[in-house]
């Protein structure tokens, strides 16, 4: 019998078609959308005259643009404004489901799909964003896709793709304390670098992502396009369904159990063979920091900033103002931003708030938590975080990608260095000129305390 | 979709690695609901500077320098799904980027825009970068029908690889819109059989 990964098990199951000597047409089971992706796409269909095909599957919500601060009152920006207005109006003329602002489900697309259970195991999933590989932490397959393929799965619910080769990571051991789901991703891409996975979908394996939360995964598996992978995959295990169970739209009762008994097939094969594979130790992993241009520019935050003789690389470094050979412990930050699709969950919030408790910011550093959701703003408020916060000095906004990619007003200035949770340092990524170091919730937390970068892993108890 | 079929022209050199596509088109300018004028916009950051003067050392600023294909750096198009890289790269009058590594989401974004990615090999991205950067008004040839690209009067060629597929595509102007509404029978059998 045939040795199949769990990719291929997902993969197989949801192809409708092959073209000869060309691209299988794969079925797409959950359909997300948002305010900047989209709207070119359904003037495609108009204009060709085309109806959405499955508006059922879809599920809309605004993030990318929105205003972090006074959600209640209109759009001050025009084009957000004429964006989120464009996405109201083309979902209620094809009767698609949105989480608008203002709506109890609103937040950014891939924080809202796992914890309404809108995500579950064995699912395809596609979204005109990237970082739509955070839900292959329940062991969906689920890529970003550009806005022709938006058009393309509206007009059909399927996307005409070539099988991508397959790659699995396997991280085992044990983690030191203080080294977060961030960090370990963070430290893989900086070993394999941002293009090893190009053309490849993802596994991660070995103890470390079974011990890991959901939310873990999910910053794993975000970041899995860092490294050029398409998408990256988790095996569905009990941390997995107990996540699912009981989520506004999972299965419930009989039909859970079915799911469930179907889930629990979703592994890999023992004896599977893998295309390219890469082995890891826990225990080799550290807090981790990013002081380039790209998120493979990582170093243990303790370490120096390598020496390479390369125009690319000095090009980078120009832009951080940094110099081979030199240390970040001590570097003086400003700016410290605790959101995205990569680090905005409860569990991200709780570590900040268990280090910060009681301890107050640093007098320099302008400190944002933008929570992933609705929802997540309410758990925060529920669990007594937001004092903790409030008495530290940091400032809680309200959902949406925020400072990630500065779309809306949330921007770093112009050199100013701003360490942050979310998943690019690209030159002008968070406003132009704005210097971004990646980091875990924790190391960010740490970074605003102290208002420069310290080794945080000498500073918990 | 504009057909492609050959394309001789001179190339921009631009051999800096991992070009994302937030360096193609800025996030700042994603906030429109249609395709065009995004050329404008392309590689905003570095053709003008914070008092939106042109940065007159950027090659796209240098009059030397023109044509219709990029030759850029390793890893080109990674980062961002973002489509609108893609548009701003046609916009500008780009018709083919050469590189030794393409982002997977960009890749297809640029086929599905007519705007051929060609994959070459490092060391032949580096020859081609070097004659270029020799003499601005070197010539390259793509012919899409052999899949080879070539410099003129020059014994400098190589063959690209495309999925037999998108070739037809590229050659015809098609889009897989069309091809996926007349599957229509067999993706409503497909869901008929996992209900």
């Amino acid at each position: 019998m045939d040795k199949k990964t769990l990719f291929d098990k997902v993969w197989d199951s949801h192809i409708v078609t092959s073209v000869p000597n060309g691209p299988q047409v794969l079925y797409i089971d959950k359909h997300l959308i948002h305010e900047v992706t989209s709207p070119q796409a359904f003037a495609e269909l108009e204009e060709r005259n085309i109806p959405v095909f499955r508006p059922n599957q879809i599920v809309a919500t605004a993030d990318h643009n929105v205003a972090t601060k006074n959600q209640h009152l209109p759009i001050v920006d025009v084009l957000s404004r004429n964006q989120i207005e464009m996405l109201t109006k083309n979902c209620a003329k094809n009767n698609i489901e949105l989480y608008g602002l203002g709506h109890d489900y609103q937040g950014i697309v891939h924080v809202i799909a796992p914890e309404l259970g809108i995500t579950q195991p064995g699912m395809t999933i596609v979204c005109g964003d990237s970082h739509t590989s955070t839900h292959g932490a329940f062991g969906a397959i689920a890529f970003g896709i550009g806005t022709s393929q938006v058009a393309q799965v509206f007009a059909s619910q399927c996307l005409l793709l070539e099988k991508p080769k397959s790659l699995r990571v396997n991280v085992n051991g044990k983690l030191a304390k203080g080294v977060l789901a961030k960090d370990v991703i963070l430290y893989i891409i900086s070993k394999i670098g941002t293009n090893s996975g190009t053309g490849y979908f993802c596994e991660y394996a070995g103890n470390v992502f079974e011990e890991m939360s959901m939310e873990g995964r999910m910053t794993v598996c975000n970041m899995s396009i860092e490294m050029g992978a398409r998408g990256g995959m988790i095996a569905p295990d009990e941390t997995t369904f107990d996540y699912v169970k009981g989520k506004k739209f999972a299965p419930k009762g009989d039909e859970l159990e079915a799911k469930i008994a179907y889930w629990k097939t979703l592994l890999t094969d023992e004896g599977a063979v893998f295309d390219k594979e890469y082995y890891f130790e826990a225990a080799d992993i550290a807090p981790m920091l990013t002081y380039g241009t790209n998120p493979g520019m990582g170093i243990k935050i303790n370490d120096t900033i390598p020496v390479l003789n390369d125009v690319s690389f000095e090009k980078s470094l120009d832009y951080m103002g940094f110099k081979q050979g030199e240390q970040l412990l001590n570097k003086p930050i400003n700016y410290v931003f605790i959101g995205s699709c990569t680090n905005s969950r409860i569990e991200d919030f709780r570590v900040v708030a268990h280090y910060i408790k009681g301890k107050q910011k640093a007098k320099n550093v302008v400190a944002l938590i933008v929570p992933g959701s609705q929802q997540v703003a309410k758990q925060i408020q529920a669990e007594g975080l937001t004092a903790i916060f409030q008495e530290a000095g940091f400032e809680i906004r309200q959902p949406g990608c925020s400072a990630c990619l500065a779309m809306n007003d949330d921007k770093i200035p112009a050199g100013e260095y701003c360490v942050s949770t979310s998943n690019r340092n690209f030159e002008g990524r968070q406003g132009q000129g704005a210097r971004t170091l990646l980091a875990s919730p924790l190391v960010a937390a740490a970074t605003a305390i102290e208002g420069k970068i310290i080794d945080v892993s000498l500073h918990l108890n | 979709m504009e057909k492609f079929i050959k394309l001789v022209s001179t190339a921009v050199p631009l051999p800096i690695e991992n070009i994302d596509t937030d360096q193609i088109i800025p996030a700042r300018f994603l906030k429109v609901t249609d395709k065009k004028g995004f050329g404008s916009n392309l590689f905003r950051d570095w053709r003008f500077d914070d008092n939106e003067e042109l940065v007159t050392s950027f090659i796209l600023n240098d009059p030397k320098y023109h044509g219709s294909i990029l030759v850029a750096g390793d890893n080109f198009g990674c980062g961002s799904s973002r489509e609108h890289a893609a548009w701003a790269l046609v916009d500008y009058g780009f018709k083919v980027i050469v590189s030794s590594y393409f982002g997977d989401i960009f890749k297809g974004n640029a086929l599905n825009n007519g705007l051929l990615p060609i994959l070459v090999t490092p060391e032949f991205l580096k020859e081609m970068t070097t004659l270029i950067h020799e003499n601005s008004s070197t010539n390259l040839c793509i012919d899409l029908e052999n899949q080879t690209i070539s410099i003129e009067n020059h014994d400098l060629v190589a063959h690209f690889e495309i999925d037999p597929y998108k070739k037809i595509c590229m050659i015809n102007g098609f889009d897989d819109i069309d091809f996926l509404i007349n599957n229509k029978d067999k993706i409503e059998a497909f869901e008929k059989g996992n209900k």
